[in-house]
Protein backbone atom coordinates (compact mmCIF):
# COMPACT_ATOMS: atom_id res chain seq x y z
CA UNK A 1 0.00 0.00 0.00
CA UNK A 2 1.52 3.60 -1.02
CA UNK A 3 1.49 6.04 1.98
CA UNK A 4 1.09 9.85 1.55
CA UNK A 5 3.57 10.71 5.04
CA UNK A 6 3.90 14.50 5.90
CA UNK A 7 6.77 14.83 8.22
CA UNK A 8 6.77 17.85 10.32
CA UNK A 9 10.01 19.18 11.29
CA UNK A 10 11.56 22.94 11.87
CA UNK A 11 15.11 23.99 12.67
CA UNK A 12 17.52 24.17 15.46
CA UNK A 13 21.16 25.44 15.79
CA UNK A 14 23.42 23.79 15.56
CA UNK A 15 24.37 21.95 18.50
CA UNK A 16 27.62 22.98 18.80
CA UNK A 17 26.78 26.42 18.77
CA UNK A 18 27.02 28.06 22.29
CA UNK A 19 23.66 29.80 23.29
CA UNK A 20 23.12 32.66 25.23
CA UNK A 21 19.60 33.69 25.77
CA UNK A 22 18.54 37.78 25.33
CA UNK A 23 15.42 38.47 27.43
CA UNK A 24 12.56 40.34 26.78
CA UNK A 25 9.15 39.57 28.27
CA UNK A 26 7.23 39.28 25.28
CA UNK A 27 9.66 37.69 22.75
CA UNK A 28 13.20 36.15 24.26
CA UNK A 29 15.33 35.21 21.58
CA UNK A 30 18.85 33.67 21.56
CA UNK A 31 22.04 36.63 20.88
CA UNK A 32 22.50 36.64 17.13
CA UNK A 33 20.29 34.21 16.79
CA UNK A 34 19.78 34.52 13.35
CA UNK A 35 23.69 34.57 12.54
CA UNK A 36 23.63 30.98 13.70
CA UNK A 37 23.97 28.09 11.83
CA UNK A 38 21.05 25.74 11.91
CA UNK A 39 20.57 22.15 11.28
CA UNK A 40 17.36 20.33 10.43
CA UNK A 41 16.05 19.33 13.63
CA UNK A 42 17.70 16.06 14.62
CA UNK A 43 14.18 14.50 15.68
CA UNK A 44 12.53 15.07 12.84
CA UNK A 45 15.60 14.41 11.08
CA UNK A 46 15.15 10.67 12.16
CA UNK A 47 11.44 11.14 11.24
CA UNK A 48 12.15 12.26 7.58
CA UNK A 49 15.36 8.97 7.72
CA UNK A 50 12.42 6.79 8.12
CA UNK A 51 9.99 8.35 6.37
CA UNK A 52 12.28 7.67 3.34
CA UNK A 53 13.17 4.15 4.84
CA UNK A 54 9.36 3.58 4.23
CA UNK A 55 8.74 5.07 0.96
CA UNK A 56 11.63 2.45 -0.62
CA UNK A 57 9.54 -0.18 0.86
CA UNK A 58 6.41 0.66 -0.48
CA UNK A 59 6.25 1.91 -3.93
CA UNK A 60 4.06 4.99 -4.95
CA UNK A 61 4.13 6.74 -1.60
CA UNK A 62 4.68 10.12 -1.26
CA UNK A 63 6.97 12.32 1.32
CA UNK A 64 6.33 15.52 2.01
CA UNK A 65 7.98 17.53 4.73
CA UNK A 66 5.78 20.45 6.21
CA UNK A 67 8.49 23.27 7.59
CA UNK A 68 7.89 26.43 9.49
CA UNK A 69 10.66 28.34 9.99
CA UNK A 70 12.17 31.60 8.77
CA UNK A 71 12.32 31.45 4.64
CA UNK A 72 16.68 31.97 4.08
CA UNK A 73 17.57 29.81 7.18
CA UNK A 74 15.34 26.78 5.72
CA UNK A 75 16.36 27.43 1.96
CA UNK A 76 20.37 26.95 3.42
CA UNK A 77 19.56 24.07 5.86
CA UNK A 78 17.43 22.30 2.90
CA UNK A 79 20.79 22.40 0.26
CA UNK A 80 21.80 19.69 3.05
CA UNK A 81 18.59 17.71 3.67
CA UNK A 82 17.24 17.52 -0.13
CA UNK A 83 20.90 15.44 -0.36
CA UNK A 84 19.83 12.61 1.49
CA UNK A 85 16.69 11.15 -0.04
CA UNK A 86 13.64 12.58 -2.44
CA UNK A 87 11.11 14.78 -0.43
CA UNK A 88 8.39 17.54 -1.51
CA UNK A 89 8.72 20.29 0.37
CA UNK A 90 5.59 22.22 2.18
CA UNK A 91 7.67 26.01 3.41
CA UNK A 92 5.51 28.02 6.14
CA UNK A 93 7.40 31.36 6.25
CA UNK A 94 7.81 32.30 10.22
CA UNK A 95 9.41 32.75 13.12
CA UNK A 96 11.27 29.75 14.24
CA UNK A 97 13.74 29.12 17.52
CA UNK A 98 12.30 27.43 20.98
CA UNK A 99 10.22 30.54 22.36
CA UNK A 100 7.42 30.58 20.06
CA UNK A 101 4.18 28.77 21.65
CA UNK A 102 3.59 25.57 20.50
CA UNK A 103 -0.21 26.11 19.39
CA UNK A 104 0.51 28.28 17.63
CA UNK A 105 2.72 26.43 15.41
CA UNK A 106 0.42 23.48 15.44
CA UNK A 107 -2.29 25.25 13.78
CA UNK A 108 -0.10 26.86 11.48
CA UNK A 109 1.30 23.08 10.67
CA UNK A 110 -2.24 21.74 10.55
CA UNK A 111 -3.80 24.37 8.33
CA UNK A 112 -0.88 23.58 5.76
CA UNK A 113 -1.26 20.12 6.07
CA UNK A 114 -5.25 20.46 5.87
CA UNK A 115 -4.91 23.00 2.79
CA UNK A 116 -3.27 19.81 0.51
CA UNK A 117 -5.31 19.14 -2.56
CA UNK A 118 -4.49 15.55 -2.63
CA UNK A 119 -4.37 14.94 0.85
CA UNK A 120 -6.30 11.12 1.67
CA UNK A 121 -6.41 10.67 5.01
CA UNK A 122 -7.35 6.54 4.71
CA UNK A 123 -3.21 6.25 3.86
CA UNK A 124 -1.46 9.58 5.85
CA UNK A 125 1.06 8.77 8.00
CA UNK A 126 2.40 11.98 9.71
CA UNK A 127 5.51 11.67 11.07
CA UNK A 128 8.07 14.28 13.25
CA UNK A 129 10.40 14.15 16.12
CA UNK A 130 8.97 13.38 19.83
CA UNK A 131 10.49 16.72 20.66
CA UNK A 132 12.25 19.65 19.12
CA UNK A 133 15.54 20.81 19.94
CA UNK A 134 14.63 23.94 20.28
CA UNK A 135 11.43 24.59 22.71
CA UNK A 136 11.41 20.23 23.71
CA UNK A 137 8.00 20.49 24.74
CA UNK A 138 7.06 17.49 22.67
CA UNK A 139 3.48 18.54 22.06
CA UNK A 140 3.27 19.76 18.60
CA UNK A 141 2.95 16.62 16.75
CA UNK A 142 -0.27 15.42 19.24
CA UNK A 143 -1.81 18.73 18.47
CA UNK A 144 -1.16 18.19 15.16
CA UNK A 145 -2.96 15.34 14.67
CA UNK A 146 -6.00 16.36 16.97
CA UNK A 147 -6.43 18.69 14.96
CA UNK A 148 -6.31 16.76 11.39
CA UNK A 149 -8.70 13.96 13.79
CA UNK A 150 -6.14 11.13 13.79
CA UNK A 151 -6.75 9.69 17.20
CA UNK A 152 -4.00 6.43 16.62
CA UNK A 153 -1.06 8.30 18.36
CA UNK A 154 2.82 7.12 18.88
CA UNK A 155 5.27 8.63 20.78
CA UNK A 156 8.98 8.17 20.98
CA UNK A 157 8.81 5.84 18.05
CA UNK A 158 12.14 3.72 17.69
CA UNK A 159 10.96 1.33 14.98
CA UNK A 160 7.63 0.34 12.66
CA UNK A 161 6.85 -2.20 10.43
CA UNK A 162 4.05 -3.17 8.36
CA UNK A 163 2.74 -6.11 8.21
CA UNK A 164 1.47 -8.41 5.46
CA UNK A 165 -2.13 -7.26 6.37
CA UNK A 166 -1.40 -3.96 6.14
CA UNK A 167 -1.12 -3.52 10.19
CA UNK A 168 1.58 -1.23 11.60
CA UNK A 169 3.50 -2.53 13.98
CA UNK A 170 5.36 0.21 16.57
CA UNK A 171 7.57 0.20 19.06
CA UNK A 172 7.97 3.28 20.98
CA UNK A 173 10.47 4.05 23.97
CA UNK A 174 8.40 3.97 27.68
CA UNK A 175 9.75 4.34 31.24
CA UNK A 176 13.02 2.02 32.74
CA UNK A 177 14.71 1.78 28.56
CA UNK A 178 12.40 -0.83 27.63
CA UNK A 179 9.66 -0.72 24.45
CA UNK A 180 5.79 -0.69 24.27
CA UNK A 181 5.05 -2.82 21.13
CA UNK A 182 1.27 -2.00 19.71
CA UNK A 183 -0.31 -2.98 16.17
CA UNK A 184 -2.33 -0.03 14.62
CA UNK A 185 -4.80 -1.46 12.40
CA UNK A 186 -4.51 1.11 9.51
CA UNK A 187 -3.70 4.43 8.92
CA UNK A 188 -3.88 7.46 9.28
CA UNK A 189 -1.67 7.36 12.47
CA UNK A 190 0.75 9.74 13.97
CA UNK A 191 4.18 8.44 14.99
CA UNK A 192 6.67 11.11 16.71
CA UNK A 193 9.97 9.18 16.07
CA UNK A 194 12.84 9.08 18.80
CA UNK A 195 15.90 8.17 17.39
CA UNK A 196 14.86 4.94 15.46
CA UNK A 197 17.49 2.85 14.42
CA UNK A 198 18.84 4.03 11.15
CA UNK A 199 21.75 6.10 10.23
CA UNK A 200 21.91 9.33 8.58
CA UNK A 201 21.92 8.32 5.12
CA UNK A 202 24.83 9.77 2.90
CA UNK A 203 24.52 12.49 0.47
CA UNK A 204 23.73 12.53 -2.84
CA UNK A 205 24.15 15.52 -4.96
CA UNK A 206 22.13 14.20 -7.64
CA UNK A 207 19.30 13.64 -4.90
CA UNK A 208 19.85 17.11 -4.10
CA UNK A 209 19.57 19.14 -7.33
CA UNK A 210 16.39 16.88 -8.45
CA UNK A 211 14.84 18.02 -4.90
CA UNK A 212 15.62 21.38 -5.31
CA UNK A 213 14.50 21.70 -8.58
CA UNK A 214 10.84 21.61 -6.64
CA UNK A 215 11.99 22.76 -3.06
CA UNK A 216 13.25 26.64 -4.56
CA UNK A 217 9.54 26.79 -5.80
CA UNK A 218 8.11 25.80 -2.71
CA UNK A 219 10.31 28.32 -0.84
CA UNK A 220 9.18 31.31 -3.10
CA UNK A 221 5.59 30.24 -2.36
CA UNK A 222 6.23 30.37 1.23
CA UNK A 223 2.99 30.97 2.54
CA UNK A 224 3.97 33.93 5.54
CA UNK A 225 2.76 32.82 9.73
CA UNK A 226 2.70 35.13 12.40
CA UNK A 227 2.34 33.96 15.65
CA UNK A 228 0.74 35.22 18.42
CA UNK A 229 2.98 35.50 21.64
CA UNK A 230 0.78 33.10 24.27
CA UNK A 231 3.56 33.23 26.93
CA UNK A 232 4.72 35.30 29.57
CA UNK A 233 8.19 35.14 30.05
CA UNK A 234 9.67 36.32 33.70
CA UNK A 235 13.21 35.18 32.94
CA UNK A 236 15.95 33.00 30.33
CA UNK A 237 19.05 32.50 31.35
CA UNK A 238 21.79 30.18 31.60
CA UNK A 239 22.30 27.73 34.31
CA UNK A 240 24.66 28.93 36.87
CA UNK A 241 26.16 25.84 37.33
CA UNK A 242 29.99 25.95 36.85
CA UNK A 243 32.39 23.28 38.23
CA UNK A 244 35.63 23.64 39.44
CA UNK A 245 37.46 20.44 37.72
CA UNK A 246 39.99 18.97 39.77
CA UNK A 247 42.24 17.34 37.18
CA UNK A 248 44.04 14.28 38.12
CA UNK A 249 47.06 13.79 35.80
CA UNK A 250 50.55 11.30 36.37
CA UNK A 251 48.52 8.88 38.90
CA UNK A 252 48.95 5.58 38.80
CA UNK A 253 46.05 3.48 37.77
CA UNK A 254 45.39 1.46 40.53
CA UNK A 255 45.28 4.75 42.94
CA UNK A 256 42.44 6.32 40.42
CA UNK A 257 40.50 3.31 40.54
CA UNK A 258 40.78 3.22 44.36
CA UNK A 259 39.34 6.70 44.58
CA UNK A 260 36.44 6.10 41.75
CA UNK A 261 35.59 3.10 43.98
CA UNK A 262 35.47 5.03 47.64
CA UNK A 263 33.39 7.91 45.80
CA UNK A 264 31.05 5.27 44.03
CA UNK A 265 30.68 3.29 47.39
CA UNK A 266 29.90 6.32 49.36
CA UNK B 1 -3.00 29.39 44.26
CA UNK B 2 -6.14 28.40 42.21
CA UNK B 3 -8.03 25.01 42.31
CA UNK B 4 -5.99 21.87 40.69
CA UNK B 5 -6.86 18.89 39.29
CA UNK B 6 -3.76 16.20 40.04
CA UNK B 7 -4.38 14.09 37.63
CA UNK B 8 -2.42 10.92 38.24
CA UNK B 9 -2.40 6.81 36.55
CA UNK B 10 -1.69 3.67 37.17
CA UNK B 11 1.36 1.39 36.68
CA UNK B 12 0.47 -2.54 37.13
CA UNK B 13 -2.33 -1.31 39.65
CA UNK B 14 -0.35 0.98 41.72
CA UNK B 15 0.74 4.49 41.56
CA UNK B 16 4.44 5.24 40.43
CA UNK B 17 6.55 7.33 42.65
CA UNK B 18 6.06 10.44 39.96
CA UNK B 19 2.08 10.11 40.99
CA UNK B 20 3.72 11.03 44.52
CA UNK B 21 5.29 13.71 43.59
CA UNK B 22 3.00 15.54 41.86
CA UNK B 23 0.38 15.11 44.38
CA UNK B 24 3.08 16.36 46.86
CA UNK B 25 3.55 19.73 44.66
CA UNK B 26 -0.25 19.93 44.86
CA UNK B 27 -0.34 20.05 48.87
CA UNK B 28 2.22 22.67 49.00
CA UNK B 29 0.72 24.98 46.48
CA UNK B 30 -2.30 25.38 48.75
CA UNK B 31 -4.97 26.29 46.30
CA UNK B 32 -6.67 23.04 47.29
CA UNK B 33 -7.26 20.13 44.16
CA UNK B 34 -9.45 17.45 42.98
CA UNK B 35 -8.14 13.91 41.97
CA UNK B 36 -8.28 11.54 39.18
CA UNK B 37 -6.89 8.52 38.62
CA UNK B 38 -6.84 6.59 34.98
CA UNK B 39 -6.04 2.84 34.51
CA UNK B 40 -5.65 -0.87 35.43
CA UNK B 41 -7.14 -0.51 39.69
CA UNK B 42 -7.63 3.52 39.36
CA UNK B 43 -10.21 3.34 41.71
CA UNK B 44 -8.59 1.74 44.68
CA UNK B 45 -5.57 3.43 44.00
CA UNK B 46 -7.02 6.75 43.98
CA UNK B 47 -8.97 5.69 47.46
CA UNK B 48 -5.29 5.03 48.98
CA UNK B 49 -4.02 9.00 48.01
CA UNK B 50 -7.34 10.96 47.96
CA UNK B 51 -7.18 12.54 51.71
CA UNK B 52 -7.07 16.08 51.39
CA UNK B 53 -8.76 16.26 47.90
CA UNK B 54 -12.46 18.39 47.32
CA UNK B 55 -13.70 15.83 44.25
CA UNK B 56 -11.76 12.39 43.62
CA UNK B 57 -12.27 10.91 40.19
CA UNK B 58 -11.41 7.08 38.71
CA UNK B 59 -11.55 5.82 35.25
CA UNK B 60 -10.79 2.04 34.90
CA UNK B 61 -11.66 -1.26 32.90
CA UNK B 62 -9.99 -3.07 30.57
CA UNK B 63 -10.02 -0.62 27.76
CA UNK B 64 -7.98 1.97 30.02
CA UNK B 65 -5.66 -0.89 31.71
CA UNK B 66 -3.29 0.07 28.99
CA UNK B 67 -0.97 2.70 27.91
CA UNK B 68 -2.82 4.13 24.70
CA UNK B 69 -3.30 7.63 23.40
CA UNK B 70 -6.68 7.01 22.28
CA UNK B 71 -8.24 5.09 25.39
CA UNK B 72 -5.60 7.87 27.76
CA UNK B 73 -7.23 10.87 25.94
CA UNK B 74 -11.15 9.60 26.43
CA UNK B 75 -10.36 9.04 29.84
CA UNK B 76 -8.12 12.06 30.62
CA UNK B 77 -10.83 14.32 28.74
CA UNK B 78 -14.01 12.94 30.92
CA UNK B 79 -11.58 13.70 34.55
CA UNK B 80 -10.35 17.43 33.61
CA UNK B 81 -14.27 17.99 32.18
CA UNK B 82 -15.68 16.21 35.74
CA UNK B 83 -13.18 18.42 37.49
CA UNK B 84 -13.35 21.63 35.76
CA UNK B 85 -10.19 22.73 37.64
CA UNK B 86 -8.51 25.43 35.71
CA UNK B 87 -5.34 24.59 36.34
CA UNK B 88 -3.88 20.56 36.03
CA UNK B 89 -0.96 18.64 37.31
CA UNK B 90 0.21 15.50 36.15
CA UNK B 91 3.56 13.91 35.89
CA UNK B 92 5.74 13.53 33.33
CA UNK B 93 5.30 10.01 32.20
CA UNK B 94 5.51 8.55 28.89
CA UNK B 95 1.81 7.52 29.05
CA UNK B 96 0.54 11.33 29.62
CA UNK B 97 3.11 12.94 27.63
CA UNK B 98 1.54 10.88 24.65
CA UNK B 99 -1.68 11.93 25.38
CA UNK B 100 -2.35 15.00 27.28
CA UNK B 101 -1.25 17.56 24.38
CA UNK B 102 -4.17 15.86 22.11
CA UNK B 103 -6.39 16.86 25.16
CA UNK B 104 -5.28 20.11 26.19
CA UNK B 105 -5.97 20.43 21.79
CA UNK B 106 -9.15 19.27 22.19
CA UNK B 107 -10.02 21.45 25.39
CA UNK B 108 -8.75 24.71 24.31
CA UNK B 109 -5.96 24.39 27.05
CA UNK B 110 -2.73 25.32 27.11
CA UNK B 111 -0.06 22.51 28.16
CA UNK B 112 3.56 23.18 29.49
CA UNK B 113 6.22 20.11 29.58
CA UNK B 114 9.12 18.87 31.74
CA UNK B 115 8.06 21.56 34.51
CA UNK B 116 10.58 20.94 37.75
CA UNK B 117 9.09 23.89 39.57
CA UNK B 118 5.49 25.60 40.22
CA UNK B 119 5.52 28.73 42.30
CA UNK B 120 2.33 29.67 44.30
CA UNK B 121 1.83 32.95 41.56
CA UNK B 122 1.57 30.51 38.78
CA UNK B 123 5.16 30.83 37.50
CA UNK B 124 6.57 27.50 36.15
CA UNK B 125 10.17 26.90 35.51
CA UNK B 126 11.30 24.53 32.51
CA UNK B 127 14.05 24.51 30.31
CA UNK B 128 14.67 25.32 26.53
CA UNK B 129 17.46 24.18 24.14
CA UNK B 130 17.65 20.58 25.62
CA UNK B 131 18.37 21.94 29.04
CA UNK B 132 20.60 24.89 28.21
CA UNK B 133 18.63 27.87 28.55
CA UNK B 134 16.42 27.52 31.81
CA UNK B 135 13.24 29.95 31.75
CA UNK B 136 10.72 30.82 34.15
CA UNK B 137 6.98 31.33 32.19
CA UNK B 138 3.64 32.08 33.20
CA UNK B 139 0.37 31.87 31.28
CA UNK B 140 -3.26 33.73 31.76
CA UNK B 141 -4.86 30.98 29.52
CA UNK B 142 -7.25 28.29 31.26
CA UNK B 143 -7.53 25.51 31.62
CA UNK B 144 -3.60 25.02 31.96
CA UNK B 145 -1.64 21.23 31.47
CA UNK B 146 1.33 21.34 33.78
CA UNK B 147 3.74 18.08 33.61
CA UNK B 148 6.33 17.21 36.31
CA UNK B 149 9.42 16.29 35.56
CA UNK B 150 9.59 13.08 37.80
CA UNK B 151 12.25 13.40 40.09
CA UNK B 152 11.98 17.32 40.44
CA UNK B 153 9.76 17.25 43.56
CA UNK B 154 9.37 15.64 46.65
CA UNK B 155 7.04 12.59 47.07
CA UNK B 156 3.82 13.20 49.32
CA UNK B 157 2.77 10.82 51.74
CA UNK B 158 -0.23 8.79 50.92
CA UNK B 159 -2.93 9.92 52.80
CA UNK B 160 -6.32 7.74 52.15
CA UNK B 161 -9.55 9.81 51.59
CA UNK B 162 -13.13 9.17 49.85
CA UNK B 163 -13.86 6.67 47.25
CA UNK B 164 -13.84 8.15 43.48
CA UNK B 165 -16.86 8.62 41.61
CA UNK B 166 -16.27 6.30 38.86
CA UNK B 167 -16.16 7.92 35.46
CA UNK B 168 -18.09 5.47 32.45
CA UNK B 169 -16.00 6.93 29.12
CA UNK B 170 -16.65 5.24 25.60
CA UNK B 171 -13.74 5.39 23.58
CA UNK B 172 -12.56 3.50 20.22
CA UNK B 173 -9.67 2.68 19.18
CA UNK B 174 -7.68 0.79 16.48
CA UNK B 175 -4.47 -0.25 18.36
CA UNK B 176 -3.50 -3.07 20.19
CA UNK B 177 -0.67 -3.15 22.80
CA UNK B 178 0.79 -6.34 21.87
CA UNK B 179 3.39 -6.62 24.95
CA UNK B 180 6.72 -4.68 25.83
CA UNK B 181 10.26 -5.23 25.17
CA UNK B 182 13.25 -5.16 27.84
CA UNK B 183 17.04 -5.26 27.39
CA UNK B 184 18.45 -8.04 28.62
CA UNK B 185 19.50 -7.87 32.25
CA UNK B 186 23.20 -6.46 32.40
CA UNK B 187 22.75 -4.59 29.32
CA UNK B 188 20.04 -1.98 30.64
CA UNK B 189 20.37 1.38 29.73
CA UNK B 190 18.95 4.68 31.46
CA UNK B 191 17.50 2.61 35.37
CA UNK B 192 15.70 5.79 36.93
CA UNK B 193 16.28 4.53 40.36
CA UNK B 194 20.29 3.80 39.86
CA UNK B 195 22.52 6.22 42.31
CA UNK B 196 25.06 6.23 39.17
CA UNK B 197 25.42 6.88 35.41
CA UNK B 198 28.01 4.86 33.32
CA UNK B 199 28.90 6.55 30.21
CA UNK B 200 31.21 4.90 27.87
CA UNK B 201 32.76 7.04 24.90
CA UNK B 202 33.30 6.26 21.50
CA UNK B 203 37.22 6.13 23.02
CA UNK B 204 36.78 2.32 23.96
CA UNK B 205 36.41 1.34 20.28
CA UNK B 206 39.69 3.15 18.80
CA UNK B 207 43.69 1.92 19.02
CA UNK B 208 45.47 1.44 22.07
CA UNK B 209 48.76 1.98 22.72
CA UNK B 210 49.44 -0.87 21.21
CA UNK B 211 48.05 0.00 17.87
CA UNK B 212 45.23 -2.08 18.01
CA UNK B 213 41.71 -1.57 19.18
CA UNK B 214 40.40 -4.01 21.83
CA UNK B 215 36.56 -3.82 21.66
CA UNK B 216 35.86 -7.50 22.93
CA UNK B 217 37.90 -6.53 26.23
CA UNK B 218 36.03 -3.24 26.18
CA UNK B 219 32.84 -4.49 26.03
CA UNK B 220 33.74 -6.79 28.60
CA UNK B 221 35.33 -4.18 31.00
CA UNK B 222 32.06 -2.38 30.37
CA UNK B 223 29.26 -4.92 31.39
CA UNK B 224 31.47 -6.22 33.90
CA UNK B 225 31.12 -2.92 35.86
CA UNK B 226 27.86 -2.22 34.84
CA UNK B 227 26.81 -5.86 36.61
CA UNK B 228 28.66 -5.23 39.29
CA UNK B 229 27.70 -1.88 40.29
CA UNK B 230 23.94 -2.00 38.66
CA UNK B 231 24.72 1.33 37.59
CA UNK B 232 22.85 3.30 34.60
CA UNK B 233 24.66 2.68 31.06
CA UNK B 234 24.69 5.86 29.14
CA UNK B 235 27.05 6.46 25.58
CA UNK B 236 27.80 9.53 23.32
CA UNK B 237 25.76 9.76 20.17
CA UNK B 238 29.43 9.11 18.24
CA UNK B 239 29.67 5.72 19.31
CA UNK B 240 26.24 4.30 18.97
CA UNK B 241 26.46 6.42 15.20
CA UNK B 242 29.33 4.06 14.41
CA UNK B 243 27.00 1.29 15.30
CA UNK B 244 24.26 2.52 12.91
CA UNK B 245 26.76 2.65 10.47
CA UNK B 246 28.12 -0.93 10.50
CA UNK B 247 31.08 -0.42 12.49
CA UNK B 248 32.79 -3.21 14.72
CA UNK B 249 31.35 -1.23 17.87
CA UNK B 250 30.21 -2.39 21.47
CA UNK B 251 27.35 -4.88 20.00
CA UNK B 252 24.82 -3.60 23.40
CA UNK B 253 24.92 -0.08 22.91
CA UNK B 254 22.00 1.56 21.01
CA UNK B 255 19.87 4.55 20.73
CA UNK B 256 18.31 3.74 23.84
CA UNK B 257 21.64 4.51 25.55
CA UNK B 258 22.46 7.40 23.96
CA UNK B 259 22.88 10.29 26.95
CA UNK B 260 22.54 14.10 25.48
CA UNK B 261 21.42 16.59 22.91
CA UNK B 262 19.31 13.52 20.97
CA UNK B 263 19.54 11.27 23.93
CA UNK B 264 18.03 11.33 27.31
CA UNK B 265 18.88 13.37 30.19
CA UNK B 266 18.69 10.82 33.48
CA UNK B 267 18.71 12.15 36.94
CA UNK B 268 21.09 10.30 39.12
CA UNK B 269 23.31 11.26 41.74
CA UNK B 270 26.54 10.41 40.45
CA UNK B 271 27.88 10.22 36.91
CA UNK B 272 31.23 8.87 35.73
CA UNK B 273 32.04 9.28 31.92
CA UNK B 274 35.00 6.93 30.12
CA UNK B 275 36.63 7.71 27.21
CA UNK B 276 34.31 10.57 26.27
CA UNK B 277 35.39 13.68 24.92
CA UNK B 278 32.57 15.75 26.94
CA UNK B 279 31.27 17.26 24.23
CA UNK B 280 28.37 20.05 25.08
CA UNK B 281 26.02 18.04 23.08
CA UNK B 282 26.84 15.51 24.73
CA UNK B 283 27.20 17.31 28.95
CA UNK B 284 23.77 18.69 27.68
CA UNK B 285 22.12 15.16 28.80
CA UNK B 286 24.47 15.58 32.52
CA UNK B 287 22.45 18.48 33.54
CA UNK B 288 21.04 16.94 36.02
CA UNK B 289 23.75 14.39 37.33
CA UNK B 290 24.82 16.30 40.20
CA UNK B 291 28.36 14.98 41.23
CA UNK B 292 30.29 14.02 37.92
CA UNK B 293 33.87 12.39 37.35
CA UNK B 294 35.57 11.47 33.77
CA UNK B 295 38.73 9.24 32.84
CA UNK B 296 40.01 10.47 29.48
CA UNK B 297 43.44 10.35 27.94
CA UNK B 298 43.15 13.85 26.94
CA UNK B 299 43.73 16.77 29.36
CA UNK B 300 42.11 19.41 27.17
CA UNK B 301 38.91 17.38 27.12
CA UNK B 302 35.32 19.32 27.47
CA UNK B 303 35.12 17.33 30.72
CA UNK B 304 38.08 19.94 32.21
CA UNK B 305 36.41 23.35 30.86
CA UNK B 306 34.09 22.86 34.14
CA UNK B 307 31.84 20.42 33.35
CA UNK B 308 32.93 17.81 35.65
CA UNK B 309 34.41 17.43 39.28
CA UNK B 310 36.96 15.40 38.60
CA UNK B 311 38.93 14.48 35.39
CA UNK B 312 41.07 11.81 35.68
CA UNK B 313 43.82 11.80 32.84
CA UNK B 314 44.49 8.21 32.61
CA UNK B 315 43.68 5.08 30.27
CA UNK B 316 40.37 3.47 30.81
CA UNK B 317 41.21 0.42 29.66
CA UNK B 318 44.18 0.41 32.96
CA UNK B 319 41.44 2.34 35.52
CA UNK B 320 38.85 -0.01 34.78
CA UNK B 321 40.86 -3.44 35.29
CA UNK B 322 42.21 -2.20 38.34
CA UNK B 323 38.17 -0.62 39.38
CA UNK B 324 36.80 -4.41 39.31
CA UNK B 325 39.38 -5.86 41.17
CA UNK B 326 37.75 -3.50 43.82
CA UNK B 327 34.24 -3.82 43.64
Amino acid sequence: MPYQIIVCGGLAPDPLQTLEPVFDPAKPSLKNELMLPAVFDPWAAHALYEAGHLAKQHPGTVVRVVSLAPKAKLQQVMMTVAQKMPFELVALDGPGGGFTDAAAVSAALAEAISAMADLDRSRLLLFGGWESATRGAGVVMQRVAERLGITEQFLAVDELSVDADGSLVIKERIEGGRHQISRCAAPPAMLAWATGNLPEPPNHPQTGMANMRVIMPALQKAKPVALEPAIEYLRTALPAAVRQTRVVKDVPAADIAREIAEWIRQ
Amino acid sequence: MEKALVLLHTVNGQLPPAALETLGLAHTLGGGFDLGVIGAGAAAAAQQVSGGAAKCFAVEGEAFAVSRYSTDAAACEAVIRASGAPLILAPDSMRFHRALPGVAERLGAAIDTHVVSVAADGAVERWYYRQRVETTLRRGQRPWILLIEPGSQPAAQPQAGAAPELLDVACETRTNVEGFSTPLAGEQTIRPDAALLFVAGAGWTKKQKDGAAHVDEAAELILDFVRRTQCSLGSSKSLVDLSGEGEAVLPFLTHLHQVGQTGSSPRHKKGLATCCHGEEPHVVGWRFIQERRAVNLDPNCGWVRGKADVVYVADAFEVMRELLKLL
